[in-house]
């Protein structure tokens, strides 16, 4: 605000290098040889190849099949194979064009089709990390009954950049025998933690790393800052100097994580009376060259790929694909929304099949409270989507436009329409997840009566340090200006999970909440009454010395997950919501604007609503922006458009109102009756946008982002 | 660094100041690297985003775009000139208050967009708004709540209208 909070790239240290990645200008082959330019002093810069890592050349992840440095082999444009750094920055791009790869070209796949025909393989026996199988009933038997109309149809997402608007960016101090500290932007320091203990092979209590103020994550910095991190610490290992790497936007947007594409085929057996008899869905995503978080992604895409409905008869397959991109990572939503955009933009046209309107299809297959959902999950807590949607409807005035937009599009050039989704969003890790994180939270009271805040849930523009001070101070009793929030620092903070899945309000939340009743239970286990928190805290510590107090996470009784069979609780509750989106093509530029968005969502109890429509109206800028403006250019295996001149994101002028409205039902987990709410308003907006974009056209959409180029292609097919 | 170099006086947050560089430093890492004035961030080094964005002699202009060069004789404000001391600008209030700030990394250059549009037009409609703080990208907010700072920080105070609770 000031001009004051320490990002990354404001920090330096005496004698501090700058650091460079030299990368692969090939998506796949045999490295031979590294040449270096005679016309370079390379004795002033330090280099570091695959040679010099001292301990395992893995990004410690999930399959560890990712190196840091490429050696060998290359498996991915602008794959990392050397590293060099400098006191004078400027120097670093001339000393990297001096680098040259002799590298045997290999055949690369780029597709998601070529990944599973199998004609090149690159990862594993058939190109695939990762396959789920959801099923319940028996699918083929229900599409068979007589009288079950099926209604079947082809989905794709883009992939999506993460524009965080600080790029990735680390600080490294390696000190031999003393061990390593970083400093960066990220979102989960324990990730980083162990991938650098596996880098360096040195035990963690020689691995420090410390979060600095972090200008935006979105996923984008929850598995890449370990690998900026390793390189930054690789070369102050080699130098024995301070380095900083910082990447421009072009390498980050070449480089680093985005959003999975994906494939969805739909096959739907629904009666005539419109109640859905059967799903069967067959869920791809491209997770590029590396396993990373694929599995994951996929996880909680094919299990939010049956959506907010009842269905008897349910199949999804879902599987994940190597192709020879830079792998594709976490991003808001983590899956959900490219599964939620095809079943959403799927369930207009089931509606239109059986001749019922894209509310009422929904309205009669909305799962409720007491049934069982895709995946086995019994809703024991109140589900209200009818609810939620009539809101939705009234507030949007969706029934008044469809019929006054049907008169106006008959005679205008500008036609407008209409567009709904209904979704949910699962809170926290799936599954098991939770039960092996198994987070720590770690409350302290000085003897001044402050209390401090130990977790390693990072603030990144989402107010986790809002949330938590806010968590201590109600359960305290005492005001939110007496209580700290520790900044994440792996030497001070206890491992409270990564900040990610929706899960740092309401799982570590509750934990703050725990921790800070149990100071409370201390205080009066030496039978003080608390009339005056700061006096109590005062006699205790005088007296016995630190008062601390610390939760760790237990699974909310009654909760199951078989991992083996993939069904149960998949999550311990979920966020509910339907989106509205309004907008008018002109028929002449095939422009789309956006004219109204109302999100109505029941996301538990509200605890700060301010921050929480913050929340919800940034993701759904993102969504529009995946929706109909974000387009990555891929030219084998490499975004081409990696400048913020020719990907575009939404600005001020892009954006319609949006209109944020919770349904309070309390989460009787959750600290004060919050569910997570981070991810959920990425969900929805694309298959509203898509709906809408439908309704006024007439077309079919199938395919994000709707550009007026794509758009123009299936107005005017001759034309394309 | 290139042999050529050049020495320059200009004015930074009333502060009389001289720098040395190749006339094509930009000033963006001049400010950032030898007067130490951090605020200023880099987002894309190529005047799409802003969150560079300064005043030179009363206009805004993205740094990463300026040659060290044509900053001299000028009158530069950064993030750091906005607040009077301790006391911050209206603007800088109105983001606090309305939740405008997520992640605070285009901040600088939104506040210093801001107050630009606000001295030139007082009183702004929605489309001038938009339309002023249009070279300023975010990411987090949507740009709802800097809307509403930008409306509360020229007297028209709405209520903070996204924060609706259903009946």
């Amino acid at each position: 605000m000031t001009g004051h909070a320490r990002y990354l790239d404001d920090l330096s240290m005496p004698g501090m290098l700058h650091g460079a990645t030299v990368r692969s200008p090939v998506p796949r082959g045999i490295l031979h040889d590294i040449q270096y330019s005679p016309e370079i002093p390379w004795n002033e810069f330090t280099v570091v190849t695959a040679a010099d890592i001292p301990g395992r050349n893995v990004v410690q992840l999930i399959d560890d099949d990712q190196p840091y440095l490429a050696d060998g082999e290359v498996n991915h444009a602008e794959e990392p194979i050397v590293l060099l750094a400098h006191s004078d920055a400027s120097l670093l791009e001339e000393a990297r064009r001096g680098i040259s790869f002799e590298i045997e070209a290999l055949p690369a796949v780029y597709t998601i089709e070529d990944a599973l025909s199998g004609r090149e393989i690159i990862w594993g026996r058939d190109n695939i990390f990762k396959t789920y199988l959801v099923s319940r009933g028996d699918v083929d038997v229900a599409c068979a009954q007589p009288g079950v109309v099926i209604v079947e149809g082809d989905y794709e997402t883009g992939a999506q950049e993460q524009l965080y608007i600080e790029p990735n960016g680390m600080l490294a101090l390696a000190r031999g025998e003393d061990g390593i500290t970083v400093w960066g932007s990220m979102q989960c320091p324990y990730y980083v933690h162990k991938a650098l203990a596996a880098l360096f092979d040195l035990p963690g209590e020689k691995i420090r790393v410390v979060q600095m103020e972090t200008g935006g994550g979105f996923g984008g910095k929850e598995e890449y800052p370990s690998i900026i991190a390793g390189h930054a610490a690789l070369l102050s290992w080699k130098s024995g100097r301070p380095v900083k790497m910082v990447y421009d936007r072009a390498e980050d947007m070449v480089a680093t994580t985005k959003r999975h594409p994906s494939k969805t085929h739909h096959r739907t057996g629904v009666s005539r009376d419109g109640r859905l008899v059967a799903i069967d869905i067959d869920f791809v995503i491209d997770g590029g060259a590396y396993t990373t978080l694929s599995p994951v992604v996929l996880s909680r895409g094919t299990i939010h790929a049956a959506g907010p409905y009842f269905v008897p008869n349910v199949r999804v397959q879902g599987r994940a694909v190597a192709t020879n991109a830079p792998p594709h990572g976490a991003f808001r939503g983590f899956g959900a929304p490219q599964s939620l955009f095809a079943l959403e933009r799927h369930m207009d046209r089931v509606a239109a099949a059986v001749g019922l309107s894209p509310d009422e299809l929904r309205r009669r297959n909305f799962i409720e409270t007491g049934q069982t959902s895709a995946v086995g999950q019994v809703m024991h807590d109140a589900v209200d989507m009818s609810g939620l949607l009539e809101r939705a409807l009234e507030l949007s005035d969706y029934h008044g436009k469809r019929q006054r937009f049907a008169a106006m599009n008959a005679t205008s050039a500008l036609k407008k329409g209409i567009g709904l989704a209904a979704f949910m969003h699962g809170a926290g890790f799936t599954g098991s997840g939770e039960d092996h994180l198994a987070s720590i939270v770690e409350v302290e009271a000085t003897v001044e009566g402050r209390v401090r805040v130990l977790t390693s849930s990072t603030e990144i523009g989402q107010g986790t340090n809002t949330v938590f001070s806010q968590i201590a101070a109600d359960a305290l009793g005492i005001s939110l200006d007496a209580v700290d929030i520790v900044q994440p620092d792996t030497a001070l903070v206890p491992n409270s999970g990564p900040t990610v899945a929706s899960r740092t309000c309401m799982v570590v939340g509750k934990l703050v909440e725990s921790a800070a009743q149990g100071l409370l239970t201390t205080l009066r286990s030496t039978g003080t009454e608390i009339t005056d928190f700061a006096a109590a805290c005062r006699d205790y510590v005088t007296q016995f010395g630190p008062l601390r107090s610390s939760a760790q996470y237990q699974a909310p009784s009654g909760l199951r997950w078989d991992d083996e069979r993939y069904e149960g609780d998949a999550y311990g509750t979920y966020a509910w919501a339907v989106y509205v989106a309004e907008v008018s093509v002109d028929t002449v530029t095939y422009e789309i604007r956006l004219d109204d968005f109302v999100a109505v969502q029941e996301v538990g109890r509200v605890i700060n609503p301010v921050l929480a429509a913050g929340q919800i109206e940034g993701g759904i800028a993102q969504g529009i922006g995946w929706a109909l403006f974000e387009q990555v250019a891929w030219r084998e295996g490499r975004m081409a458009n990696a400048q913020m001149t020719n990907y575009i994101m939404p600005s001020s002028m892009d954006l319609p109102p949006i209109r944020v409205y919770f349904e309070e039902r309390p989460y009787a987990e959750g600290p004060g009756g919050a569910k997570g709410i981070g991810e959920l308003p990425m969900d929805g907006p694309a298959p509203a946008i898509a709906n809408a974009v439908a309704h006024a056209t007439g077309v079919d959409i199938r395919r994000i982002p709707i550009t007026p180029e794509t758009l123009m292609a299936l107005m005017e097919p001759s034309l394309a | 660094m290139p042999e050529a170099s050049v020495a320059i006086r200009c004015r930074v947050n009333g502060d009389d100041v001289e720098l040395q560089g190749h006339p094509m430093t930009r000033l963006l890492d001049a400010l950032r690297r030898e007067l130490h004035l951090t605020g200023t961030k880099e987002g894309c080094g190529e005047g799409e985003c802003g969150a560079c964005a300064i005043m030179i002699d009363g206009r805004l202009v993205n740094s990463c775009l300026v040659p060290l060069l044509h900053a001299d004789g000028a009158a530069i404000t950064t993030i750091e000139g906005v607040a009077q001391g301790d006391r911050l600008h209206a603007v800088q209030e109105a983001f606090i208050a309305y939740g405008a700030a997520q992640c605070g990394i285009c901040t600088p250059g939104m506040v210093l967009a801001a107050v630009d549009l606000l001295e030139r037009t007082p009183h702004p409609t929605d489309a001038d708004i938009r339309a002023g703080l249009a070279g300023n990208l975010c990411r987090c907010t949507g740009y709802v709540r800097i809307f509403e700072a930008v409306l509360a920080a020229c007297g028209r105070r709405p209520a903070p209208s996204t924060a609706r609770t259903l009946p």
